[in-house]
């Protein structure tokens, strides 16, 4: 599972009220190069939360992206390149997902997360 | 498919490792699947300005569905109930990130995110009740209600399924008229039993888009035998298009609150352009209805 997917994801689990972000707790972090495309990681750039990516980034052991950001960062290849390599480059291989709210740990196995929820949760 | 699957067992008891990986060897259940999700994907009418989008295959199983949303340049989250299905999607290492979980526990992501779904030969699986404290409609429902929420306005999912019978179909559309959908089912060869493929299209929220693509394939009478060769872009429609008073449109659609109005409005203005200034009405909430 890469950023992208972990900043849209939250906890689902029934009487949650804030389910994001999930905390990352990262045992392998695996690194696969995929092509750039600004243009989508602009559009992305909208809907990211930004503070969550930054803690999810850190958690994976990258800790190269500012903290504060506004539109003005995409004119920046740099920035692009630092985006670019954490939203979609970065992949949670084992480690865990943790609903801030319960504490309730969501385990991840072979880069998959196992969002199932037990019959009391739903 | 001689029996119905859904029939035999539970999808994750049905879908272990043998059947997965006879489902992900078999070519003609390749070429199917990739068919299928071609059309799908094609009447999602995604905008195209050639901007990748983030997309979500439901019952994603061992990602034929989703390959034919990375080859056409998307990036795709998929879901799947199935851990035997997932393994599999993983060791053909597919693009798309991959969840375990179940559709009918609802989706948890966040509101107005996504820019379209897709999910192939995988609703029906929904109607049955596997366990005691499954009850389908609410499945149904806890499932529609979460992909209303975090659909992007104007986005569509598509669904190819296969009913069992009229009382399902029913149900499921029920279900996601409920949920705030508008939208139909679209029949592709009608005439063909072998052909025939139904896909349910709904839209969340409003969008100007013209409907051209909702057509489903092979329906204007003529001869409609399983020939490959016909021409298909020739066939004329078959849709029931229903829609359903929108509600749910004050939440997170388009209402971004006041906080950031303003804080666009200074982006904006630092780099130089003309913003009206902040007065107590900038952002202020509407009536719920107009
Ligand atoms: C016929 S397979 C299709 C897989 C894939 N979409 C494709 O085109 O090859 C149906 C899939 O739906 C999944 N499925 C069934 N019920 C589900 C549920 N409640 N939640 C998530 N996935 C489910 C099954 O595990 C199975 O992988």
């Amino acid at each position: 599972m890469r950023l992208l997917t972990h900043n849209m994801l939250s906890s689902n689990i029934k009487g949650v009220t804030n389910g994001f972000p999930l905390r990352i707790e990262a045992e392998k972090v695996v690194e696969k190069t995929v092509e750039m495309n600004p243009d989508f990681l602009k559009k992305m750039f909208d809907k990211i939360q930004w503070k969550a990516f930054v803690d999810g980034s850190r958690a994976m052991g990258f800790t190269e992206l500012p903290e504060e950001v506004d539109s003005s960062v995409l004119e920046s290849d740099e920035f692009l390149s630092r985006f670019h390599h954490a939203l979609l480059e970065l992949h949670l291989e084992e480690g865990a997902l943790v609903c801030p709210e319960t504490g309730r740990r969501f385990p991840v196995n072979k880069g998959i997360p196992n969002m199932l929820l037990h019959e009391d949760e739903v | 498919m001689a029996s119905r699957p859904e029939l035999l067992a539970p999808p994750e008891v049905f879908y272990d490792d043998t059947e997965a990986r006879k489902y992900t060897s078999s070519s003609r259940i390749i070429e199917i699947q990739a068919m299928l999700s071609e059309r799908a994907l094609e009447l999602l009418a995604l905008p195209e300005d050639d901007v990748p989008k983030l997309l979500l295959d439901i019952g994603c199983g061992s990602g034929l569905s989703g390959e034919t949303l990375t080859e056409n340049g998307h990036h795709w989250i998929g879901l799947d109930i199935s851990p035997s299905m997932l393994n599999i999607a993983s060791e053909r290492e597919v693009e798309g990130d991959l969840l375990l979980g179940d559709m009918g526990q609802g989706l948890g992501l966040r509101p107005g995110v996504i820019d379209g779904a897709i999910s192939i030969s995988a609703v029906q699986w929904l109607c049955n009740a596997d366990k005691s404290s499954h009850n389908p409609r609410l499945r149904l429902k806890a499932f529609f209600t979460s992909l209303y929420r975090c659909l992007a306005n104007g986005a569509r999912a598509v669904f190819q399924l296969y009913p069992e019978n009229l009382d399902q179909r029913e149900l499921i559309l029920n279900a996601a008229m409920h949920a705030g959908f508008a939208g139909g089912i679209v029949v592709d060869f009608p005439h063909s039993s072998k052909r025939r493929k139904e896909f349910l299209v709904l839209t969340c929220g409003q969008r100007s888009t013209n409907t051209s693509v909702t057509k489903g394939k092979g329906e204007d009478g003529e001869s409609c035998s399983d020939d490959e060769s016909e021409d298909e872009e020739n066939k004329t429609v078959s849709i029931s298009d229903r829609h359903r008073p929108r509600k749910k449109q004050k939440h997170n659609k388009g209402g971004k609150g006041r906080e950031w109005i303003m804080r666009k409005k200074e982006q904006m203005r630092r780099r130089g352009n003309d913003v009206p200034p902040n007065t107590k009405y900038t952002g202020r909430k509407r009536k719920d209805r107009f």
